[in-house]
């Protein structure tokens, strides 16, 4: 109960602080969501067309999804040196799985059929790949965006070890300061907030964006 | 309209160089429907494919309308050939209506050119206008494959592929689709290229049936000359047996049923002489011939008793409009005559008018029976014991 009235307290006392906190966390995270897209998604598409390249890129990825990401904040930050952009880095770097992942899958997925019924009505390869398998891709993609985009604000909370500031700067002052689990709690609550809130967006544009619609 | 010529395929895979299509030499008319037939893998598919390029050639040529269609853009040639495939391919996140007019967008339309095309094409299938903004998943499998069929009518082709396009649906949708399709090729005057595994299929939609087997042609004709004389063993097989005997009225003349001893009697016989024959015979009517056996009428027992005292001999009181069919006639068009005069029998004749047969009602009993109990009763032997 204590625990409660000093969260409250320290939540009033530092609101602003706390807001600010949480808006640097979440652009960080959808920064590096973003980067990381501009790759993934090309790269998904290009193995998805040389089936030979996937084992390769997969495996690459998945490399880099073992190392620990305390670890390789660690390194990338003796090469890159304090701050954000090492942890919009990282973050970067985590993120290109899910969502290479998920671009390659979802144009797997594209019925053959259909694709063959475009081809054969006598679409280039680019009006094939912009009018059909990427709009029928799109909500897989969508989901790798989500996922990475959920671990990415985890991932983003350690960023405060080399000086990205965001929640997880609150979270490390709590654990310096004596009885600190209310201002713990502070930078924990939202970094859950967050991401459960943005798990649950991205849900709903996945949805709205699903290719199978109805007409009423 | 469409020529193969000398086109083989052989597909690199893992060394094999066993041709899927070898050496294979066609011509196909406008307006013709022409339909691909064989077991699976004899290159049927690869042979369409080919066509529109979706599969390259390894040797010979292919003209449309006279153009090698190797010198052409792929894409181009694509737009400008309807393409049907069993599996449908409506583009699930399009409209009805998007679907319809896809190559159209392609070919860079405007928004009122393709509006107005998609309503004249939906009103061909009988569809009402509003399926135009529904999804296709929202219509059954044999709406969405008219709407299949209408996107390759769209830019208005000449030639349209079609690779099993009924194949995946139930036999009723299938058999009411068969029809609309064919009337609707026989009004656009559209020439097909259809690829089928189903013989009914073939032998209901096509002019030109093509059979093929190991990549070659083994058979090329009209359905009826196919039936009649199948080239060889693997046709008939492939026809099947059953259907070679239902096609068998179709095919069958005259000749290969009729009795071959009708009773006869000369022109000049006394009328006492043709009573003196019927009893004999026992038969109630004699068909009356000249010295060349060349037909001259018919006299029966009734005619002979009404002209008893007035005339001398057969000539004078027979009835000399003799209804008579050519040996050469086909079974089913002389059954059909029988059956509607309402006649007993049927006097068979040559070129030159000569009596040579009569199908009688027993002879047609017999093929009713051989139909019924098939297979073990040839139609000739059944015949051949009447006699």
């Amino acid at each position: 109960m204590e625990t409660l009235e000093q969260l409250i307290t320290y939540a009033s006392q530092n609101s602003g602080y706390i807001w600010e906190q949480f808006y640097r966390h979440f652009l960080m995270a959808a920064y590096g969501v973003f980067f990381a897209a501009i790759i993934a998604i090309p790269l998904g598409i290009l193995i998805s067309k040389y089936s030979k390249l996937s084992g390769w890129v997969l495996a690459a990825g998945n490399m880099i999804q073992t190392i620990p990401a305390l670890g390789a904040l660690a390194v990338l930050m003796i090469a890159m040196g304090l701050g954000s952009t090492t942890v919009i880095v990282t973050l970067m770097l985590y993120s290109i799985l899910p969502i290479t992942q998920n671009t390659y899958v979802g144009m797997k997925e594209v019925d053959k059929t259909i694709i063959e019924a475009g081809y054969a009505s006598g679409m280039t390869r680019f009006q094939l790949l912009r009018m059909v398998e990427l709009p029928l891709a799109i909500s897989v993609i969508m989901a790798g965006l989500r996922t990475a985009l959920v671990v990415g604000i985890g991932i983003a909370a350690i960023g405060a070890f080399v000086g990205a500031g965001g929640l997880g700067e609150i979270i490390m002052r709590g654990t310096n300061a004596t009885d600190g689990t209310a201002i713990i709690l502070a930078g924990a609550i939202p970094t859950a907030l967050m991401a459960i809130i943005a798990d649950l967006l991205m849900g709903w544009i996945e949805r709205r964006i699903h290719p199978i619609k109805s007409s009423a | 309209m469409l020529e193969f010529k000398h086109v083989t395929k052989r597909y690199n895979n893992g060394g094999d160089k066993e041709a899927a299509v070898k050496d294979l030499n066609l011509t196909i008319n406008k307006g013709e429907f022409v339909c691909f037939i064989g077991p699976s893998g004899c290159g049927k598919t690869t042979t369409m494919k080919m066509v529109n390029r979706l599969i390259d050639i390894t040797e010979g040529t292919i003209s449309v309308n006279g153009e090698d269609i190797t010198k052409q853009d792929p894409v181009s040639l694509r737009r400008s050939i309807g393409y049907v495939i069993q599996q449908i391919g409506l583009m699930p996140h399009m409209t009805i209506k998007e679907n319809i007019v896809l190559v159209g967008t392609l070919l860079k339309w405007s928004q009122e050119k393709k509006d107005e095309r998609a309503k004249e094409l939906i009103k061909l299938v009988g569809l009402p206008e509003e399926y135009l903004d529904k999804y296709p998943h929202e219509l059954s499998g044999g709406q969405q494959q008219r709407i299949g069929v209408l996107r390759a009518l769209a830019v208005n082709p000449p030639l349209i592929l079609m690779d099993e396009p009924f194949g995946a649906l139930d036999p009723i949708t299938r058999d009411s689709l068969q029809e609309e399709f064919k009337k609707l090729q026989k009004e656009l005057n559209k020439t097909i290229v259809f690829v089928t595994h189903d013989m009914d299929e073939a032998l209901k939609l096509a002019d030109k049936v093509v059979i093929m087997r190991d990549g070659e042609v083994v058979q090329a004709d009209t359905p009826d000359e196919i039936l009649r004389n199948p080239a060889n063993e693997f046709v008939e097989e492939f026809l099947g047996k059953d259907r070679l005997i239902q096609a068998r009225p179709d095919v069958t003349t005259v000749q290969q049923i009729m009795g071959s001893s009708p009773v006869t009697v000369n022109a000049g016989e006394s009328l006492k002489g043709a009573i003196s024959k019927m009893r004999q015979e026992r038969v109630d009517s004699l068909l009356v011939v000249d010295e060349n056996n060349t037909l001259q009428g018919m006299v029966d027992v009734e005619m002979v008793d009404l002209h008893w005292k007035k005339a001398e001999n057969v000539e004078e009181i027979m009835d000399t409009e003799v209804f008579s069919v050519s040996k050469d006639s086909l079974l089913r068009d002389a059954v059909h005559k029988i059956l509607r005069r309402g006649l007993k029998y049927v006097p068979v004749v040559d070129e030159s008018h000569k009596l040579v047969g009569i199908v009688t009602r027993a002879s047609l009993a017999d093929i009713v029976y051989d139909t019924i109990w098939g297979d073990g009763l040839e139609i000739e032997e059944a015949v051949a014991a009447s006699q």
